[in-house]
């Protein structure tokens, strides 16, 4: 530690930091615009100059960049100098000279961090008389909305999206006061982290495009800390919502998982609530048609089918809260509750969770994955299945390169620095896939096979690191590779594996395991990570339930089926699904959108997404976040939970009957299900006051409460209870920071944008005050002993007039909810099927002809693509994207040119 | 129009000269510029592909540079130094004649197609100032009449 | 008087080939260095008291010993040659590089063999057609005569050099944005520190110096640091190549002692100020110094004196303002290059030059308002040394600084009569 002096006072400083890190962890209010935490220095913008002086005796100093300048024992710094005062006015009025100054009609008036900053240097009078610099603004896509006027030429967004995520369709262009930033020509961005330039530029060049549709300030926003739910990853957001709509989504920050930046189906697939598939009120289906109906009728609907039968069953969900999935649970019981999801998918959560539970090896956070220094991806494409994580990948890259530059003393906040140093270096990374990954052009190496070959990549290296571990005989060049990976993972200092769930492989699952043993058996200190499709996927996992196969095979006996935000088509084929309702007569769902379920079942009831309800989801690390209601929902929408207690109730179930808010189902469930216990420590309960009073929703310029719903009622009705949090539905309450995991918005006195969360901190970029929000459910046994998985599958043998057909995913498309998004279905592909090019000549598939494609017994016609990276004998089908959803893979299937529609007509894509 | 195989050699050629393929950008696009009079965006699209690079990296550097003409140019390019010791010894004279003269402002190219001129920053040869290049000659010592004469040798 | 650099330049203003130049004893030089420890070549150059001749005036052999050496050093190591000239007002370089481009690249070869480089590159301004020519030409003759490329005369020492020539920016010049044009991307400036010499082109050490600077590398390895010295008046060693540029009755290019008096350069040498014009002031050495005047005639050029006298030596190429020149016209004339040249990375360069420029752009044109005298004061504050990222905006600073103090009646009559006074 350091003992810096700040306006000559003594603090102690981390000396391997910059002062304006230092200054603003203090709580100086010290301005800065081309600095960020997760981005570094690279002191472009000259805002954070400050004095600094020699020794006690030097009365002169000089003006410095904060960010530009150690933290080094000693140092002396003036923040509140008249020279650096006058210094930080003028870079404002120098960067205000060509501002439109247009606040009034700017979607970033009220969390401009310009605005703040010109507030903060007093820069209040505009002495530039000349013409100012204009632009024409570009099309970007349906995400992000490009007002370059406003441009500040700080440098963020071309940093964040070029060197941070590695998009290459940007830049900036030209030169002096004219520098342009974006893209060659108009067009859609291609990275999968572009809605992170609408927080990373601290004015409103780049907004969100989205939320231009159904405008809302950000003081007029209803927040609640809420989770992602369009991945298993688990990104902490904080949607917004006002007059019953929900406007827009934006990072709220999580040290250990999402720190500052979201993917694009994350803050974009948000819209879904709002969307025109809502089902918003109970629906009754009497002879093959659905009517709406009032709450009591669907009520008593619902008690003809439930009340006194002994054989009711219930079918989980892993998109559905653990509650919701509980209270399901509790109401039909544990014989009769079902995970609602694939055997198959069912089977590999199962496995996954025992070999963390069994392996020496931690499951890391986000954070702790961008700090590996060697990675092994064994069958994933993190982009599509899994995209923050991605994101995160790109970031251990730089691990290994960085211990060159600390050798040279360059700071690793020295950011530009640190780069040139570095050039192209890259730590080692290794995909092993069954077709091209976004990350491929950081990889060291890339190997491209079928599933078990790419199990079998993965025993290889185990063997290489480990003799007793299976042998498996390959081709001289795999086992080379094999050697290489595990050279490069056994001399990193943190190596990490991540499999998963992407390729619906078992054996996947176990060579990764063995490859994080064999680490431990030669010393190594191993990461496991593995991926999981949804939100709440390990969450069910760990409830423990049976599959989707015998609920099927319960459902015939059954009285009545309740199906939980669950559309069973995504999870089985469509023959399947039609023998399912065939023998399944009775069925209530309970759902938010409209699916292939809920257009078949007897009874729907309205429930709440994400933003209506409240609720634990457990993420792909095990850790087990909750996620608040952002607004109460019109009409009869309801928690899920809500609806089975009112259930319950028809059922006399004695247990629910005691639940009157979502602490008592929290509570009985960390009881009844010990590998759940944790999740009570997720969150503080409802009964939390601080300094008597709730955490508001609304931040405190919340405007015309009074007035919004005057047209219906003069006078202001009382804001709705909330029972189940101690967060209120008002702007009244603790003024203060909450408990980390109950931060509806960040914001700070003079910091109104997203910079606010640099005092939320308790050191820059590092946990949130009290501690990062969320439970780890899941930690390593030690090395139990127990051994390597010795089932090595068969090297792959590609067949005669048949194709592996595996699944491909897509970040905008595979996601069920968020294809209900309008910018998320802009940009998301039509199905697929990829193949080699020498394959596509067997077949007789031109590039953009229509395939069909028969595999898991059903047929799909898809459009064709012929890629180079795939390997001969397979075929990747996108999944997700309807009509292809449900089909199990990976499954050999055939393939060829599709006919053409019998009857005339348009032919019709898939 | 793609890269002739003569100015694919010609780039080619530069890859020894530096460690990677990028740090060749600018010499391939000086290079197809010296064929073509200027660069277009097809020609930019083949030069990224060749080097391996985005046409959003490729147009970030074209546009910073001073020489890297993305437009179309006449078949002679006037460079007139507006720099200080030719605007001391008479460039605004030069300017305002060869402008006439050609019915061509700074920046525009004539009617003809013959000539584009364009202001330079120090061509370093004050001593002999003023100066302009036309093409790859060096004029000096110039004043309207000379300029103009000097213009006449380029058709 | 001893003129090392300029000795053999032709008169009839071919360059010096190869044959030529071996005539003259050229390579004398790299084959001696051949022959010594790095460090022993290092020394002799810090010894000789040579320093940079291409603005800043940095001690050479000073910057050449940060480079690491030893085997454990990173490899491959640059040495470039700065060969951008684009200061407005200076055309010494172009004199080395057309006359005498083996003196260059022997030069360079001595500096690559002092910091054990394996590569270089002569980094030139793309406007330099005939210079580019001929350094080719040279460069062949080199290669072909095993004065470059591999185990140089069987030393073991392997030299590669290059030839860039640039797409044209000012700011190609700065050092660290010549390494980025180099990498072939823009050319805005590096953070310092790290230094080149520690992480420099494409993240490894290497130097870069000017061309003048490395011509006169061959001289001091044949003679020795204490006859560079004595080629000099005062404590900077060596000759120095002087030029004037202006109303002067003889512009022109001299290579004289370290130390020549200005008066001197423009009496003797440039012949005074042209018939009928008197002497107002001159920028000693290109656009980004500051004026001196009549008080300042007695100065002698070295990097020490005239930065006593308030300003820089810069490049030694004097740009001479008379009487019936505007000095407003020309203090607007300098901020439009730099405001053109900004390469828009840092915010008082961009806004503050561009604020500069339009606000004497408005004197010049009769629009100049009261305040407008502060606001350029204030402009000069604003991107002094430390203020901006890199050189170049303080560098514009000096010229308006000083015009402020020495023509501020000038600029208050541009005010005062809404028009410039010289149209
Ligand atoms: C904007 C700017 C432009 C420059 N242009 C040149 C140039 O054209 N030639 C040059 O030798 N040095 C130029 N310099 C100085 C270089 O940065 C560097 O100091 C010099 O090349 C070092 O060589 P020396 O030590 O031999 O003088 C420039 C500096 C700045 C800030
Ligand atoms: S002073 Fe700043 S903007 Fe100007 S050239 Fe240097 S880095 Fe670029
Ligand atoms: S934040 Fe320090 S220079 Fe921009």
């Amino acid at each position: 530690m350091a003992t810096v002096y700040i306006d000559d006072k003594p603090y102690t400083a981390d000396p391997a930091q910059n002062m304006l890190f230092t200054s603003l962890t203090l709580g100086f209010n010290l301005p800065y615009f081309c600095w960020h935490p997760a981005m570094g220095s690279v002191g472009a913008c000259r805002q954070c100059a400050v004095k600094q002086f020699r020794d006690e005796n030097d009365t002169r100093g000089k003006l410095v960049m904060a960010c530009m300048t150690p933290a080094a024992d000693g140092t002396r710094i003036a923040i509140h100098d008249p020279d650096a005062t006058k210094f930080r006015a003028g870079v404002i009025e120098g960067l205000m000279t060509n501002h439109p100054h247009d606040c009034p009609v700017c979607d970033e008036g009220g969390e401009c961090h310009l605005q703040d900053m010109t507030v903060m240097t007093g820069h209040d009078y505009r002495r530039y008389p000349y013409d100012k610099r204009t632009f024409r603004n570009q099309y970007l896509g349906p995400f992000v909305n490009q007002e370059m006027n406003r441009c500040i030429q700080c440098y963020r967004c071309v940093r964040f999206y070029r060197e941070y995520a590695g998009g290459r369709d940007f830049n900036s262009f030209a030169l002096r006061d004219l520098v342009f930033f974006g893209r060659h020509k108009d067009g859609v961005l291609e990275n999968e982290f572009s809605g992170n330039l609408v927080e990373v530029c601290p004015t409103g060049v780049f907004t969100d495009a989205t939320l231009k549709h159904h405008y809302t300030r950000k003081w007029d926003l209803q927040f609640a800390p809420s989770i992602c739910t369009h991945c298993g990853l688990g990104c902490n957001t904080s949607p917004g919502e006002r007059y019953g709509m929900l406007r827009r989504i934006v990072n709220r920050y999580n040290g250990e998982v999402n720190g500052y930046f979201l993917c694009d189906r994350g803050r974009y697939g948000y819209e879904c609530v709002n969307s025109p598939q809502r089902i918003r009120q109970p629906l009754l289906r009497r002879e093959g048609v659905a009517q709406p109906v009032s709450r009591a009728e669907a009520l008593r609907a619902a008690r003809e089918l439930l009340a006194g039968k002994q054989n009711v069953i219930g079918i989980g969900s892993p998109r559905a809260s653990l509650e919701a999935n509980f209270a399901l649970r509790t109401l039909v019981g544990p014989d009769h509750f079902f995970a609602g999801m694939a055997d198959d998918e069912h089977r590999l959560l199962t496995k996954m969770i025992q070999v963390l539970r069994s392996t020496p090896a931690r499951t890391p956070s986000l954070r702790e994955i961008e700090q590996c220094d060697a990675v092994l991806v064994l069958g994933e494409d993190p982009t599509n299945f899994a995209p923050r994580l991605a994101l995160a990948l790109r970031q251990s890259v730089r691990q290994q390169p960085f211990a060159a530059t600390d050798k040279m003393r360059i700071p690793r906040w020295l950011d530009h620095a640190v780069r040139e140093a570095v050039q192209d270096d890259k730590g080692p990374l290794f995909i092993a896939s069954t077709h091209a990954t976004r990350l491929d052009d950081i990889a060291a190496r890339t190997f491209r096979a079928a599933p078990t070959d790419i199990a079998r990549l993965g025993f290889a290296v185990a063997r290489a690191l480990d003799t007793s571990a299976p042998a498996t005989s390959m081709s001289g060049e795999a086992v080379a590779l094999a050697a290489q990976i595990a050279q490069a993972l056994k001399t990193a200092h943190r190596p990490l594996i991540i499999a998963g769930g992407g390729l619906n492989s078992e054996s996947v699952i176990e060579a990764a395991a063995n490859v994080a043993r064999a680490l431990d058996t030669v010393g190594k200190e191993a990461r496991l990570s593995f991926t999981v499709p949804e939100c709440n996927s390990m969450g069910l996992a760990l409830m423990g339930a049976a599959p989707l196969s015998a609920a099927f095979a319960a459902v015939k006996d059954a009285d009545a089926v309740i199906v939980l935000e669950n559309d069973l088509g995504r999870h089985m084929p469509q023959p399947a699904l039609r023998e399912f309702f065939e023998r399944a007569f009775h069925v209530i769902a309970l759902d938010c959108l409209t699916n292939a379920t809920t257009e078949r079942a007897e009874l729907v009831l309205p429930a709440g997404t994400f933003a209506e309800s409240d609720g634990t989801l457990v993420s792909s690390e095990g850790r087990a976040q909750r996620f608040f209601q952002v607004f109460v929902p019109s009409g009869d929408i309801q928690e899920s939970w809500r609806w089975l207690c009112d259930l319950g109730a028809l059922r006399e179930n004695s247990e629910m009957a005691d639940w009157k808010e979502l602490d008592d189902v929290i509570i009985a469930l960390s009881n009844a299900i010990p590998a759940l216990a944790g999740i009570v420590n997720a969150a503080p309960f409802s009964g939390l006051r601080l300094a008597g009073e709730k955490v508001p929703r609304e931040p405190h310029r919340y405007s015309g409460r009074t007035a919004m719903h005057a047209n219906i009622n003069v006078s202001e009705p009382k804001p709705p209870d909330d029972p189940d949090s101690p967060l209120s539905f008002s702007m009244e309450g603790f003024p203060d920071q909450p408990p980390s995991a109950l931060i509806p918005f960040f914001w700070t006195p003079g910091w109104n944008s997203i910079q606010s969360t640099n005092f939320y901190q308790k050191e820059i970029a590092g946990p949130l005050r009290g501690g990062d929000p969320g439970a780890r459910l899941i930690e390593s046994g030690a090395s139990d002993g127990s051994g390597y998985f010795i089932r090595v599958p068969q090297a792959f043998a590609p067949r005669e007039g048949e194709w592996l057909v595996v699944p491909a995913y897509h970040i905008f498309g595979s996601d069920e909810q968020s294809l209900h998004s309008a910018a998320i279905a802009e940009v998301a592909p039509k199905p697929y099927i990829a193949m080699n090019p020498e394959d596509a000549v067997l077949l007789a598939l031109r590039p953009e002809s229509l395939a069909e494609v028969k595999v898991d017994g059903s047929s799909y016609r898809v459009q064709v693509r012929v890629r180079p990276d795939m390997p001969k004998g397979i075929a990747a089908l996108l999944v997700g994207v309807p009509p292809v959803v449900g089909v199990h893979l990976p499954a050999w299937g055939t393939l060829q040119p599709a006919q053409l529609p019998v009857e005339g007509g348009p032919e019709r894509a898939a | 129009m793609p890269l002739s195989a003569e100015e694919r050699r010609e780039i080619e050629a530069e890859f020894p000269r530096y460690p990677t393929r990028r740090a060749v950008c600018i010499d391939a696009m000086k290079i197809v510029q010296r064929h073509r009079g200027w660069i277009s965006d097809e020609s930019l699209e083949d030069i990224a592909q060749l080097l391996e690079m985005s046409l959003d990296e490729l147009d970030g550097v074209a546009t910073f540079y001073n020489l890297l003409f993305r437009k179309p140019v006449g078949r002679h390019v006037v460079l007139l130094c507006d720099s200080v010791s030719c605007w001391i010894m008479g460039y605004d004279r030069l300017r305002e004649r060869l402008c006439s003269k050609l019915g061509a402002r700074l920046g525009e190219t004539t009617a003809d197609g013959r000539f584009t001129l364009l202001p330079i920053v120090c061509l370093g040869a004050c001593d002999h100032a003023p100066a302009m290049m036309v093409d790859e000659d060096l004029h000096r010592d110039l004043d309207p009449e000379k300029a103009e004469q000097a213009l006449e040798n380029y058709k | 008087m001893e003129k090392p650099l300029t000795q053999h330049v032709r008169r009839d203003g071919e360059m010096l080939d190869l044959r030529a130049y071996e005539a003259v004893g050229g390579y004398q030089g790299m084959r001696r260095v051949l022959r010594m420890d790095p460090r022993e070549v290092q020394q002799l150059v810090k010894d000789s008291t040579l320093r940079g001749r291409g603005g800043a005036g940095f001690p050479t052999g000073m910057k050449w010993s940060f480079v690491p050496m030893g085997p454990d050093a990173p490899h491959p190591k640059y040495l470039i040659c700065n060969a951008d000239e684009m200061e407005p007002g200076t055309f010494k370089d172009r004199l080395l590089l057309e006359a005498t481009p083996h003196q260059l690249i022997e030069g360079m070869s001595i500096a690559a063999w002092a910091i054990q480089a394996e590569v270089a590159y002569i980094f030139l301004r793309g406007e330099y057609v005939e210079s580019a020519r001929r350094l080719q030409k040279a460069l062949a003759e080199a290669c072909e005569a095993r004065y470059l490329g591999r185990n140089i005369f069987g030393s073991g020492y392997s030299l590669e050099m290059h030839l860039h020539t640039s797409a044209g920016r000012y700011m190609c010049g700065e050092e660290t944005g010549l390494l980025n044009a180099l990498e072939g991307k823009r050319a805005n400036p590096r953070t310092k520190p790290p230094f080149p010499q520690v992480s420099g082109l494409f993240g490894k050490p290497s130097i870069v110096q000017n061309v003048e600077t490395l011509c006169t590398l061959p001289h001091i390895v044949n003679n020795g640091a204490e006859w560079f010295k004595k080629l000099s008046r005062t404590a900077d060693g060596g000759t120095k190549l002087y030029g004037a540029s202006g109303k002067v009755k003889r512009p022109g290019l001299w290579e004289l002692p370290m130390g020549t008096t200005v008066r001197e350069l423009l009496e003797e040498y440039a012949g005074g100020m042209r018939e009928g014009l008197r002497f107002r002031g001159l920028l000693p050495g290109g656009a980004s110094t500051d004026f001196l005047t009549e008080e300042h005639l007695d100065v002698p050029m070295d990097f020490t004196a005239v930065q006593k006298a308030g300003s820089r030596m810069g490049t030694g190429t004097m740009i001479v303002l008379d009487d019936k020149t505007c000095p407003v016209g020309m203090v607007w004339n300098l901020e439009k290059f730099f405001a053109q040249e900004s390469c828009g990375w840092c915010t008082p360069c961009w806004s503050g030059l561009n604020w500069t420029e339009r606000t004497l752009r408005a004197l010049e044109e009769g629009r100049g308002r009261e305040g407008d005298l502060e606001k350029l004061a204030y402009q000069t504050w604003f991107n002094a040394p430390g203020n901006t990222f890199c050189a170049l905006a303080p560098g514009s600073a000096e010229p308006l600084q000083s015009a402020l103090k020495y023509f501020r009646e000038d600029f208050e009559r541009h005010i005062h009569d809404k028009r410039c006074p010289w149209k």
